[in-house]
């Protein structure tokens, strides 16, 4: 049953979205568009791929196969027809459907963190393993052989010390 | 009738495992073993039930029982059978289902086995197994029952486990059917693998709870369980592949791994499960990284859990369908509480996991696992924060955002270059003590024809850098790999005055696992020839054709010559096939079918591509759209995605190395146990 309401509910947005498409483009009908020079698929391509449509999770718009993507893909067509940049046609749709329709978020805000982080956490990792594999091998460096023999009878006979204390 | 014996097998399996959890922990904090035996028999009993719920489910979905919601939702009567019968985990009740008998059947493994000497791990493996069950089966129980039926209750239709008074029971004349994506072989075979991947790992971590509850905690937790996670590495391997595969074939975007949050969820416990299968080493070799082996483990665990959750809660859509699944705050509950009791332990037992030797060199092997490990890691937060920053983005700033592949390809690619660096490196390095010299004295020859192979790749082949870098570090692991084999089997040839290949085959069936892993080290490299060629050099181009009109592409002539299209009632499905012909260079190659299925039930297309397959490329072409009613024209769109085969076979290679590491020993004999270090204490005491 979950199926099916979101199944509805994905096909109502996606003849929301056809609606407001075909809605932009009555109004985009201007002279221009009958100009001859028609945009070639591997043009609006090269922009679609950089979009998603916020239905379709994760499908790039250039392969993704609904009907509403073709609309999209239709309409990058029409502004690129009319003459208008990559960014002027990005920015529409950033505009219209918000940031998720880019393939990362803008570097700003809150959206910084996103990229930041990771960065930071893997330089604490580095950090931290370099410093204990410094300290690991330290001891070694600092004294001779002897010593780290040394050092592994005393940790054995603490050990047994403990364990002796323990048994008692 | 077949729906309340289930649901009643269910509630009864259920009760029994929750028994054996309680007679579990008062079976080992009571000394009893009579009650620990108890527990035993109980789990043991749990499979054969669990069985007996999922044949009944697999027959209610043989049989289209309709009236059952899970049913109706993943069945329709068109379907071939064997389709009917993996429809068991098309759906989220009943993938939990699998899940559940999955862990039963492994639990069972388990306890079956004699335990002699392990006895007090026990109680524990069953505790913690009996909870990770009771989690699933509790899921399956109250909030998603493959068993609810449907009843017409004052005219409106809803589902029920058992009838409301007054209600007639419901049965739809056919069903929803299945996702026409998850009716592929691939996906047939795919989620159960990794199923059995995610699953097998509760098994190692049940042990290693087990060590730190009983304070036992030496290396036998990990003996005992290293082809548990040997095993549950092979299958998640294969499932991802899997999946890789099915994409490629069948979602038809001309690629086989997408930065999908819910492919990573599956990847991420794979990179854990990664850098655990080499620490493990180092802990069974050197006594070292104790801790870290406990924290590997628990994350997995976590992760494992995490990763269903991801795909089964409904949190990748949106943070707020979570909050309106029944299962998604329970979920995240539980792995919350499965972190902290497991930290909690974890701390408590910290003294008792000192190191027993110290780490003498930066470049001894040791450190180098390290290294791998901390590269591991690495991409792994990248993975994780890429799949939860959007939901954070969502749930700070109400704004939701995409992270599609530029951000996990530019932040991960560095990582795994510098896997593939460590991948040449360490298998040259000592345990205990390497430097500079011991290592350049062991490589430099394959540095070396790497180097010069790339340089005739650049006259050659490319310009591009990333590529170049690529195929350097390939070159480098595969040469210093197969000059590994050579060495030692040169050696070997000259001790015992062996012929070569009895040498080479005697050295490998000696060490199975250290050899085992250099095959798969080989097979990597092999599929990151794939990954690269179409990562880097994949090219593509679209057009509308007109019949007997050309598409052109790095040297191949696509031609449309006919389109049909035309409906299956029996299976529910309007196939349209494009037939168009293929030249190389002028020369007449064959003929591509791409196609595009429509499934009448789901309104949903399958784009289904037209792929020729060589060890240079793939000409991989898409039918995208067509004149409806005099199919004259026809739009395609051509990839050609360059040594990409190699990714397939890097995977068959791949396996067959897991299988040689992992397959069960003839003589159980114990190895050398870290004897030099035993000997070393003996003497100092």
């Amino acid at each position: 049953m979950k199926v099916n309401f979101t199944q509805k509910s994905l096909r109502a947005t996606h003849y929301a979205i056809l609606f407001l498409i075909l809605l932009g483009s009555l109004f985009a009908a201007s002279p221009a568009f009958a100009q001859e020079n028609v945009p070639t698929d591997d043009e609006v391509n090269a922009i679609a791929r950089k979009l998603y449509c916020p239905v379709c999770e994760s499908t790039p718009l250039d392969v993704c196969p609904t009907q509403a993507c073709h609309e999209w893909r239709e309409l990058i067509r029409t502004m690129l027809a009319e003459g208008k940049t990559e960014e002027e046609i990005t920015q529409h749709f950033v505009d219209q459907y918000g940031a998720r329709v880019l393939a990362e978020p803008p570097k700003e805000g809150f959206f910084w963190l996103i990229y930041l982080l990771p960065p930071a956490v893997i330089l604490i990792g580095v950090v931290v393993v370099f410093r204990s594999l410094k300290q690991w091998t330290k001891p070694k460096a600092a004294a001779p052989v002897q010593s780290a023999a040394q050092v592994q009878k005393d940790d054995y006979v603490s050990r047994l010390e403990e364990e002796l204390k323990k048994k008692k | 009738m077949f729906a309340e014996f289930g649901y009643g097998i269910l509630l009864v399996s259920f009760l029994v495992t929750v028994y054996s959890l309680i007679a579990a922990v008062y079976g080992a904090t009571g000394k009893s073993a009579a009650l620990v035996e108890s527990a035993r028999r109980g789990m043991l009993l749990v499979f054969p039930l669990l069985t007996l719920a999922a044949g009944a489910l697999v027959y209610l979905l043989v049989t289209s029982h309709f009236e059952v919601a899970f049913v109706y939702e993943v069945t329709s009567r068109s379907m071939p059978t064997y389709l009917k019968v993996t429809a068991w985990w098309g759906g989220q009740a009943g993938s939990l289902l699998f899940w559940a008998w999955l862990l039963a059947a492994f639990t069972s493994a388990v306890t079956i086995r004699k335990w002699e000497r392990d006895i007090e791990f026990l109680p524990w493996v069953i505790v913690v197994n009996a909870i990770t069950l009771i989690f699933f089966l509790g899921m399956v129980v109250f909030y998603e029952n493959p068993f609810t039926r449907f009843w017409v209750v004052g005219g409106n239709v809803e589902p029920h486990m058992f009838a409301p008074a007054g209600a007639t029971l419901f049965a739809a004349p056919d069903g929803n059917g299945l996702n026409p994506l998850l009716r592929h072989p691939g996906m047939v075979i795919h989620p159960p693998m990794l199923y059995l991947g995610f699953v097998s790992y509760v098994i190692p971590f049940s042990f290693a709870i087990a060590a730190l509850i009983t304070g036992r905690t030496d290396d036998r937790w990990i003996r005992l369980t290293r082809r548990w996670s040997l095993w549950a590495w092979l299958f998640l391997s294969f499932g991802l592949v899997l999946g890789g595969r099915w994409a490629y074939d069948v979602l038809g975007w001309g690629g086989y791994w997408g930065w999908d949050p819910v492919e990573i969820a599956a990847f991420m416990p794979w990179l854990t499960g990664t850098a655990f299968l080499h620490s493990v080493m180092i802990q069974e070799k050197r006594g070292l990284f104790k801790h870290w082996n406990m924290i590997l483990v628990i994350l997995t665990y976590a992760l494992v859990v995490f990763g269903t959750f991801l795909t089964r809660s409904g949190v990748l859509s949106s943070v707020h369908a979570f909050a309106n699944s029944p299962i998604g705050p329970f979920f995240m509950g539980y792995v919350a509480l499965t972190l902290v009791i497991s930290t909690a332990l974890l701390i408590w037992r910290w003294p008792l996991l000192q190191s027993e030797t110290e780490m003498k060199s930066m470049l001894s092997r040791e450190a180098l696992f390290l290294l791998n490990n901390l590269l591991f890691m690495s991409i792994l937060v990248v993975c994780f924060w890429g799949v939860v920053s959007p939901l954070a983005s969502e749930l700070f700033t109400n704004q939701k955002v995409t992270l599609g592949p530029p951000f996990y390809e530019r932040a991960t690619a560095p990582l795994f270059a510098a896997l593939m660096f460590l991948m040449g490196v360490a298998p040259l390095s000592a345990w205990g003590h390497s430097t500079v010299t011991t290592l350049g004295r062991a490589m430099w020859k394959s540095a070396l024809a790497a180097v010069i192979l790339t340089v005739v790749l650049f006259i050659t082949y490319t310009q591009n850098y990333i590529a170049l870098i690529g195929f350097f570090l390939i070159a480098l692991v595969l040469l210093v790999t197969l000059q590994e084999f050579w060495r030692a089997a040169r050696a070997r040839q000259r001790a015992q005055g062996e012929n070569f290949f009895v040498a080479l085959s005697r050295l490998m069936g000696r060490n199975r696992r250290r050899y085992g892993g250099y095959i798969i080290h080989i097979s990597m490299m092999l599929m990151a020839i794939g990954i690269l060629g179409i990562e880097v050099f994949q090219t593509e181009t679209q057009g509308a054709l007109k019949q007997g009109e050309e598409l052109t592409l790095e040297g191949y002539t696509v031609q449309y010559r006919e389109l049909a299209s035309w409906p299956d009632e029996a299976d529910g499905v309007n196939y349209t096939r494009a037939v168009v012909d293929v030249y190389e260079n002028g020369v007449y190659l064959g003929e591509l079918t791409p196609r595009i299925d429509y499934y009448f039930d789901s309104q949903q297309n399958m784009t289904i591509p037209g792929n020729r397959s060589t060890l240079k490329d793939d000409l991989y072409i898409l039918l995208v759209d067509w004149e409806p009613v005099s199919n004259a024209g026809a739009t395609f769109k051509i990839f050609v995605n360059p040594l990409v085969n190699w990714l397939w076979i890097g995977s068959l290679l791949f396996l067959i190395g897991i299988l040689f590491a992992a397959w069960p020993d003839r003589d159980p004999a114990e190895e050398p146990v870290r004897a030099s270090r035993k000997v070393r204490q003996g003497v100092s005491a």
